[in-house]
């Protein structure tokens, strides 16, 4: 999902509460297709904490179908494999975190 | 050591050079950069400071830019001389890291960077600047080799430098052999997590002389801003505020790039120096990795750059680290640098970044 200004119509993520373009606070959520190409990627060897039981893992930025970027995890692709140029999907974890903020959890992954 | 003692060492420092200042009367206000009250909970870092350097009870004021925090600081100092309204003031900087975790520290540091769409997904710091170096290798194609280089030049500038956290040199098959933190970087592409403090005294021109012999001039200042989140730039290959900062502070000095005799650049990580040195105009985009190959800037080469040892053999204590930047500066220009002296020195800079480059302070300095 990413927010759309209702008066001119400026598409963004993150969502911000008040139009970065032209100041309204006329906004809606709108869709996206939840396809993108891989713009560059790390693979994380000493992660904060709470991300421990996961190391190693890939995070990478994707420009969305929109034009949007996103930074996420990557999963389902052996990092070795991971390139920029690959296309991934956004998919999204079925638990609710209990930590905030309390948003659904999303991640990147091949088609 | 606690963080308030380090500052009250560099304080008494500060006045050692300036044997005409009285340090109970002389300065009328402080401004500290810290990043982080996490790391000694301690918060209210302004009047913290100024009790232990014994200077109560002018206004303290802590200045937080994350690692750009004591770049800022400076710059906050210069408005509050040129605005009329003090003569003299301290900026400084302060950080007490190492007696924490790693894990706790690559947290705190995170906190910098975006909540919701970076730490949240698993990011680090040391990851938000792989994402730049794997983007400036796709487009570029800059080598990790070109990276572990400059941790081997600022290690060789660090074994020089007598207040270098890690003085010693370092080969580049240790930096290519040392272990992956976040891919593509190593642990030799890392800066350093040190304890640190650094300070200066600012003052009018015209009163320069009264205090000290060997005065150095701030003739440019730049700061400008950039998306919080890393992913939120349209480009991964250069740092916007600091090319933007950079042009401010040219443009206040009335100098181009190519008149800078020498520079401390915030190499937080070593491709950090590598586009450090294309957005201040060293050299065109995507030519940085070459630029360090050359050995352009060793102490010997035609534009030296972190001849301290930068964040990397230096360290990086977070908030002190853009006045310990102008510190080296002031020796440099000064020649006061001993071992490590640039010859003929005339124009200096230091490059300070906050986060993944949500900050950036850039100022230039021209001696007596």
């Amino acid at each position: 999902m990413a927010v759309k200004c209702r008066s001119c119509a400026t598409l963004f993520i993150p969502p911000k509460n008040v139009c970065p373009r032209c100041f309204s606070t006329e906004l809606e959520w709108t869709k996206l297709e939840e396809k993108g190409r891989l713009l560059t990627y790390t693979v994380i060897h000493v992660p904060p904490k709470q991300f421990q039981p996961e190391a190693p893992y890939a995070v990478g930025i994707i420009k969305l179908e929109e034009g949007l970027h996103l930074l996420g995890m990557i999963r389902g692709i052996k990092p070795e494999e991971i390139k920029v140029g690959i296309n991934l999907i956004v998919d999204f974890d079925t638990d609710m975190p209990s930590q905030w903020p309390m948003w659904p959890q999303y991640f990147f992954r091949p088609p | 050591m606690y963080g308030r003692e380090m500052f009250a060492e560099a304080v008494k420092e500060a006045f050692e050079r300036c044997p005409n200042l009285d340090p109970k009367r002389g300065v009328e206000a402080l401004f500290v950069g810290h990043m982080g009250e996490s790391f000694e909970h301690q918060g209210h870092t302004g009047p913290t400071m100024l009790d232990w350097a014994g200077l109560l009870p002018i206004p303290a004021t802590r200045v937080e830019s994350a690692c750009a925090s004591s770049g800022v600081a400076l710059r906050c100092g210069i408005f509050a001389v040129l605005s009329g309204m003090h003569d003299v003031v301290m900026v400084g900087g302060v950080e007490k890291m190492t007696h924490r975790a790693t894990s706790d520290v690559t947290e705190f540091l995170a906190m910098a960077s975006d909540f919701p769409f970076e730490q949240w997904q698993g990011m680090t710091f040391p990851g938000l600047y792989a994402l730049i170096a794997t983007a400036h290798m796709h487009r570029y194609g800059t080598t990790e080799e070109q990276m572990a280089m400059v941790a081997v030049k600022n290690h060789r500038h660090g074994a020089l430098n007598p207040k270098a956290h890690m003085q010693k040199e370092v080969t580049l098959e240790q930096v290519m052999s040392s272990r992956v933190i976040a891919w593509p970087l190593k642990l030799f592409d890392c800066s350093l997590i040190t304890d640190g403090a650094s300070c200066l005294i600012l003052t009018k021109p015209e009163l320069a002389g009264k205090f000290t012999d060997t005065p150095v001039h701030i003739i440019g200042s730049g700061q400008a801003s950039d998306a919080i989140g890393l992913y939120e730039r349209e480009e991964f290959t250069t740092l916007k505020a600091a090319k933007l900062a950079a042009r401010e502070a040219y443009r206040m000095a009335k100098v181009e790039s190519r008149d800078v005799d020498v520079a401390e650049v915030h190499d937080c990580f070593t491709i950090a120096e590598i586009l450090a040195y294309e957005d201040l105009g060293f050299c065109k985009p995507g030519e940085g990795g070459g630029l360090v190959e050359k050995g352009a800037t060793t102490i010997e080469g035609n534009l030296p750059v972190n001849t301290s040892g930068g964040l990397k053999s230096k360290g990086h204590p977070v908030g002190a680290t853009g006045t310990a930047q102008a510190y080296e500066i002031y020796l440099q220009l000064t020649e006061q640098a001993e071992r490590r002296q640039v010859k003929d020195a005339e124009i200096g800079l230091t490059h300070n970044v906050g986060g993944s480059g949500a900050t950036a302070a850039v100022h230039i300095y021209r001696r007596e």
